[in-house]
């Protein structure tokens, strides 16, 4: 009869859930026990130095243009002291937006703006969370320690000429009819 | 003890009249709870402990519930309407009637031939005993009542669905 | 003659411990389910969080008393009241151990039955008066449960009733000396028992308050103290329930070795935790279902029940 197979299922249930007394809690007591994130996590948004300890960003505004909410500003301008490097005048994410998608890091040519482990992001006060270019910039390198967007790419800097970069083969003469 | 009979009895009589006075239906039915209660405990007072109880379960926990539910679905309550049909007009007819009755009391209070308040010892088993005994006939038509009543609700309750046709 | 200092010291120790006991409970329902869920529960407040029902009366002493502007104000000031009044007045006919009741009433059972079907206005009424959709559809979904329920609630705790031959509570109990009344009326404790969690509206029966369908329910609209007043209202029916299933069924404060109080509370405590194992585990009813379950197969089976033993103990009365 249906009743009894209804009968048995509710106190089996009871049962089962009763067991669960002796069985340890999963939660993690957050302030006191930190959880693992992993170093691919998601999580505040910095700004990266190449190796030489200069500005990786080269306000190309391909993350602002990935953002799917919009929360990042910047304005490009020209560093007179480095020729031609371009730097973000202001940039500003707008964390009370943001998402943490990931889509600017995987924009981002020269690996300048990175997702780092630290979700800790709480304010009192809305406004605060809009992070301005000194809170965002880092001094370090982030996850790629070694990779400098100038070093590789085939553009003319202060300090090395066209065909100078890694892996670039000197520049043709287009104009010689010479192989 | 007879100072809380006639506490109640007051209570009783002026829920009683807002229950009249009251222009907002809801209201009146919560002091007709309220004049309930204090009849359940003036039937306590006169020692019909039983009685007391079943005023309180049956009338004041069941019938008025419904009563209020009916009223409750009955949408905007027409305040207004209320108050046009409750002109001082209104009240000559049973204020006559009720007239009437007081004189009749005051009559018998004024003859002086009442006897003084017993504290009767009909317990539940007495009740119970001339329910189903001399008075079985009543009890057995109740509940004939009650019987197509209860026939007539599951018929305009039932659901009428292809399947089940 | 009344001993007065006697009647005040009870009056005093059970309204004090029920009111603690309520209190406690939402801290320990809260910590319990945690437990049964895998997870701790609210543990940080006090040792093992057991102050956390403090931080939350402190909460809601200050929390703001709004009373809605299209509200019936007199009626939905006085609901939240009525809640705490009815259950605390039916602590009153609770013997807890010999002479250890506030009024050993001789119709107990009767008194017990009118205050939890009084306990129904203010669900109805604190539905009505707050004037908006979901707590009328909550109350009204209260008046269908809580009256058919009553009825269930009466008729299966009739079978300890008959047995015990009176509606005095204390003799209920003293008849359950030799064997408790669950044993021969079984039919009549799970009908009492899921009768009583309908009244007071605790899962699986807890349409009223429905959080997933209809916001709070019937309490939608209350908030700080009046709000806090339906809460405790629902512990202390919570605790009245177990108390009452103890008295009736389980042999009240009869026990070996220990003293009477002491059984009393860990049989209580043992259904407390019962109810908020249910909560944990069973989910909620259909509103239809709830309905045909209780008139076709709860009221059936008090019937029958009583029936039975209407008829076995004229039997053995010859
Ligand atoms: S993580 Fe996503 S939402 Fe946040 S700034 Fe980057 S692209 Fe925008
Ligand atoms: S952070 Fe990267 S993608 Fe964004 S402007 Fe700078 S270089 Fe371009």
């Amino acid at each position: 009869m249906n009743i009894w197979i209804y009968a048995r299922n509710l106190t089996l249930g009871l049962w089962i859930v009763f067991k669960r007394t002796f069985t340890k809690p999963v939660t993690v007591q957050y302030p006191e026990e930190r959880p693992y994130l992993p170093p691919r996590w998601r999580g505040r948004i910095v700004l990266t130095r190449d190796p030489d300890g200069e500005e990786r960003c080269v306000a190309c505004y391909l993350c602002a243009a990935a953002c799917p909410v919009d929360c990042i500003a910047l304005q490009a301008a020209d560093d007179p002291t480095a020729q031609d490097r371009r730097y973000p005048e202001f940039f500003r994410i707008n964390f009370s937006r943001c998402i943490y998608c990931g889509m600017c890091e995987e924009a981002c040519p020269t690996n300048a703006i990175q997702l780092t482990p630290d979700f800790e992001q709480s304010e009192y006060a809305r406004r605060n969370l809009v992070y301005e270019k000194e809170d965002l910039l880092i001094s370090g390198t982030g996850k790629y320690p070694d990779y400098n967007f100038y070093r590789v790419a085939g553009v003319k800097t202060r300090d090395k000429d066209k065909g100078q970069a890694e892996n670039e083969l000197p520049p043709v003469d287009v104009r010689s009819l010479m192989p | 003890m007879e100072i809380l009979f006639y506490i109640a009895a007051a209570v009783t009589v002026l829920a009683t009249l807002r229950v009249i006075t009251h222009v907002h239906a809801v209201h009146a039915l919560l002091y007709l709870v309220v004049a309930l209660i204090a009849l359940a405990l003036i039937f306590y007072l006169l020692g019909a402990q039983f009685a007391a109880a079943l005023e309180i379960i049956i009338y004041g926990g069941a019938i008025m519930v419904l009563f209020i539910f009916v009223v409750m679905l009955l949408g905007p309550l027409a305040v207004e309407q209320e108050r046009t049909w409750l002109k001082p007009g209104a009240w000559v007819g049973p204020g006559i009637l009720a007239l009437v009755l007081l004189g009749e009391v005051g009559y018998l209070i004024a003859i002086g031939d009442h006897l003084p308040i017993t504290v009767s010892e009909t317990r539940q088993k007495g009740v119970s005993i001339a329910l189903y005994g001399p008075y079985i006939i009543g009890v057995e038509l109740a509940s004939m009542l009650l019987l197509p009543g209860l026939i007539g609700a599951y018929h305009l309750g039932r659901r009428v669905s292809k399947e089940s046709r | 003659m009344i001993d007065w200092s006697h009647t005040a010291l009870t009056i005093g120790v059970i309204l004090g411990g029920a009111l603690t006991l309520a209190g406690l409970l939402i801290w320990v329902e809260r910590r319990l389910l945690g437990i049964w869920q895998e997870r701790y529960g609210p543990n940080r407040l006090g040792p093992g969080g057991c102050l956390q029902s403090l931080a939350d009366m402190i909460k809601i002493f200050t929390k703001e008393d709004w009373i809605p502007p299209f509200a019936d104000k007199a009626v939905f000031v006085i609901t939240p009241a009525i809640v705490v009044i009815t259950a605390l007045m039916s602590f009153a006919v609770v013997p807890i151990a010999p002479s250890f009741v506030v009024s050993d009433l001789n119709m107990g059972v009767l008194f017990f039955l009118a205050m939890s079907s009084l306990a129904a206005y203010s669900v109805i009424i604190g539905g009505w008066a707050s004037n908006s959709k979901f707590a009328f559809l909550g109350s009204l979904r209260a008046i269908a449960q809580l009256l058919s329920y009553e009825v269930f609630m009466g008729l299966s705790l009739m079978g300890a009733v008959l047995l015990a031959g009176s509606f005095n509570l204390s003799d209920i109990v003293d008849a359950q000396q030799q064997v408790w009344f669950v044993v021969p009326q079984f039919l009549g404790f799970l009908g009492f028992f899921m009768a009583g969690l309908a009244e007071a509206h605790r899962t699986p029966f807890d349409m009223p308050e429905a959080e997933a369908e209809l916001v709070a329910g019937y309490h939608s609209e209350y908030s700080g103290m009046k709000f806090g007043m339906f809460f405790v209202g629902e512990y202390l029916s919570v605790i009245l329930l177990s108390a009452m299933t103890v008295i009736l069924f389980f042999g009240g404060w009869h026990g070996p070795w220990l003293p009477p109080v002491v059984w009393f509370v860990l049989k209580m405590s043992a259904f407390i935790v019962l109810i908020i194992l249910i909560r944990a585990t069973w989910p909620r009813f259909r509103f239809d279902q709830l309905l045909s379950f209780g008139w076709k197969v709860v009221m059936p089976l008090a019937l029958i029940n009583l029936l039975v033993t209407g008829g076995v103990v004229l039997w053995k009365a010859g």
